[in-house]
Order: C-alpha cells, then structure tokens, then sequence
C-alpha cells in the first residue's frame, strides 16, 4: 500500500473567479465604465429603484443594465421602456452571478459605450456575497419590511457593500423597525459605510442616493 | 445554496494539485471556511461526492475546519473573537468604544492540503 502523503494547495477556493473579476474591474477602467452591482433579497425594489434612479440620470451619463433575475424578461422589458439599454442574463435557476456571467453582460453591452452600468444581481442575500462580479462598486437594498435584524443574519453581505439603501422607508410607520439599530449593526460589520434612507416609490431621500453616484463617477473618471 | 459551483472550483483545485504530485487518490482535503460564510458542510460534501465520481479524489472526505470571526477595535487595537449571532451590538471590552471594528478574519474560503496516495 502506498504511503499518505501530505500535500500543501494554499489555494483560495474562488481564486479564478477571483481574478476573473479582477481582470474585468481593469477592463472597466480603462473604460471608464462604473459598474455598480445592485444586490438585495427578492422583493426589496431593485427594479423600482432601478427605474427612478435611470430617470434622474438619464440625461447625464449614458446608462446600460444588466438584468440578471432568474428567467424572467419582465423586469428587462421595464428598463427598456426607459429608453437605456438592457441586457438579460439567462441564469437558468443560479443563485448568484459571478464574474463570467457579467462579463459576458457586458460584452453584449459593450461597456466601452456607456459611463454607468447597473448590474442587477438575483435576489438572494447568501450567495452573491460570496463571489466578486467584477463591479467597481456593490450596492446593497434592504427594505424595511425585511427587518432591521439582516446584518444578524447575513453579515457577510453588509461585509461586501460599499453603499447601503433602505428602501421604503415610507413604510416605516407600518412597522417595528429601528433605524438605530441598524445603523448600529451595520457600523459594527463595515464602520463608516454611507447609508441611505430611501423611497424609490415616492422619490423621499433618493437625491442623496443619485448625488452618491454622481460624486463616485466624478472621482472615478 | 452556491455550495455547487464552491465545490466544483473545490475539486478543480484538488485535481490540479494531485496530477502534480503524481498521486492517484485523495483522501482529504482540508478546508478553512470562515464563520461568516453559509456554506453548509453537508451539501459540500455531498455534491463533491457527486462531482468526483471517476476522478482520483472519488471517495476524499472533507475537512472543514471553521476560521472564527475575529474584529480588531479601530481605537485601542484589542482583537477578540466572536460569534455571528453577536455582531450586533458591541462594544470593545478594553477601552469601551462602540461598533467601531475592522474584520480581521471570519470570510476565509481556502483549502489548506490534501493527504494522497
């Protein structure tokens, strides 16, 4: 019989999706495309908040979307309404995109083309923290009827945001949901992230969100 | 829920690995995951049992060794370790200052070694 033999690997289990991702921010660069990926639970208004944030900016920046709910056109048939370009992912029942996906979203865009392109992940707060898509920045949506106790229950997403939108904050009234302690638990797990108190529905503190991106783009340019 | 394509890059690695150590079969690998991770040890080994029928690393169990989540206070540099459940409200033992933290570890996502014959 032969021996055991111990053998180091010292790997990062995602290390090519890793430096796929990696490759694609470079790309990005180059082509001054800021690529913000949109990641939230199913039903938290990424849609909704994608159609008001393409109305404010419309005029400024050409703007493209990668759509990448799980085989449904209809969220990419409403961002064409807008006027921007969309592009659909075929995820095909997958839980997250990693950077392979995107960047085949953003071939069929051509991210040459455009100054900002939203990417909107699957609705999923587990997997899609864990795998880089190459965006230069990661948007996070928690909604207030969701509840302030997520960052307990899914830290490592609040790890991986840079911005964080509370949406629906007209909904407030409705519910036990303490903005303090929220912002406490999110202070804990990524200190000195902007939050914003948003409603895409009725446009209350979105200005705050879209001035966000403006001044990310101007730095980034 | 993404324990699939985790465990295909997993055994990827693995392969790589043993065809360039001329081994035959894997008996282990060892994995480091961090707290922060969902990864549920069960579904990684299952589906790598299913992804490594045929392959030299048919049969390996997995060893997955949890890296406990650890945060540095920005203030006085104490670190401590603690569980998920309690990254809510925190203050640091040493100088009292509140939710003021960096990770130091608890996103791990690396395999270690494998033993192989």
């Amino acid at each position: 019989m032969d021996e055991i033999k111990l053998i180091e690997v010292k790997e990062d289990i995602l290390s090519d999706n890793d430096e796929a991702a990696r490759k694609l921010r470079d790309k990005l660069r180059r082509d001054r495309c800021f690529a913000v990926n949109l990641m939230s639970s199913p039903g938290a208004g990424k849609t909704s908040l994608l159609l008001q944030t393409i109305a404010a900016l419309k005029d400024e920046f050409k703007i493209g979307v990668i759509e990448a709910d799980i085989d449904s056109m209809v969220d990419a048939e409403k961002i064409r309404e807008t006027g921007v370009t969309a592009v659909q992912l075929r995820t095909g029942g997958f839980c997250h995109l990693d950077a392979a996906m995107v960047k085949t979203g953003l071939e069929g865009l051509g991210s040459e083309f455009f100054d900002l392109v939203f990417i909107e992940n699957v609705g999923n707060l587990v997997c899609p923290a864990e795998f880089d898509t190459g965006a230069i920045k990661n948007a996070m949506i928690l909604s207030v009827p969701e509840g302030d106790d997520k960052p307990l229950k899914y830290p490592l997403m609040f790890t991986r945001a840079d911005v964080l939108l509370v949406n629906k904050i007209d909904m407030m009234e409705l519910s036990d949901f303490d903005p303090a302690a929220l912002k406490q638990r999110v202070e804990n797990l990524n200190p000195g992230m902007p939050t914003f108190e948003i409603s895409a529905k009725t446009g209350r503190g979105m200005a705050s969100w879209t001035d966000w991106i403006r001044r990310e783009i101007k730095d980034f340019a | 829920m993404h324990e699939l394509p985790v465990t295909e890059s997993i055994l990827n690695i693995i392969l790589k690995h043993a065809e360039k150590n001329r081994v035959s079969r894997v008996v282990s690998v060892t994995l480091h995951i961090g707290e922060l991770s969902d990864l549920e040890n069960q579904w990684v080994q299952h589906y790598f049992d299913y992804l490594s029928k045929d392959t030299p690393a048919a049969g390996a169990v997995l060893k997955i060794e949890r890296i406990p989540i650890t945060l540095k206070c920005r203030n006085c540099q104490h670190t401590i370790k603690i569980r998920k459940e309690e990254m809510g409200t925190l203050s640091c033992p040493e100088c009292g200052t509140e939710g003021d933290f960096s990770l130091v570890s608890g996103r791990e996502y690396y395999i270690k070694e494998m033993e192989a014959m």
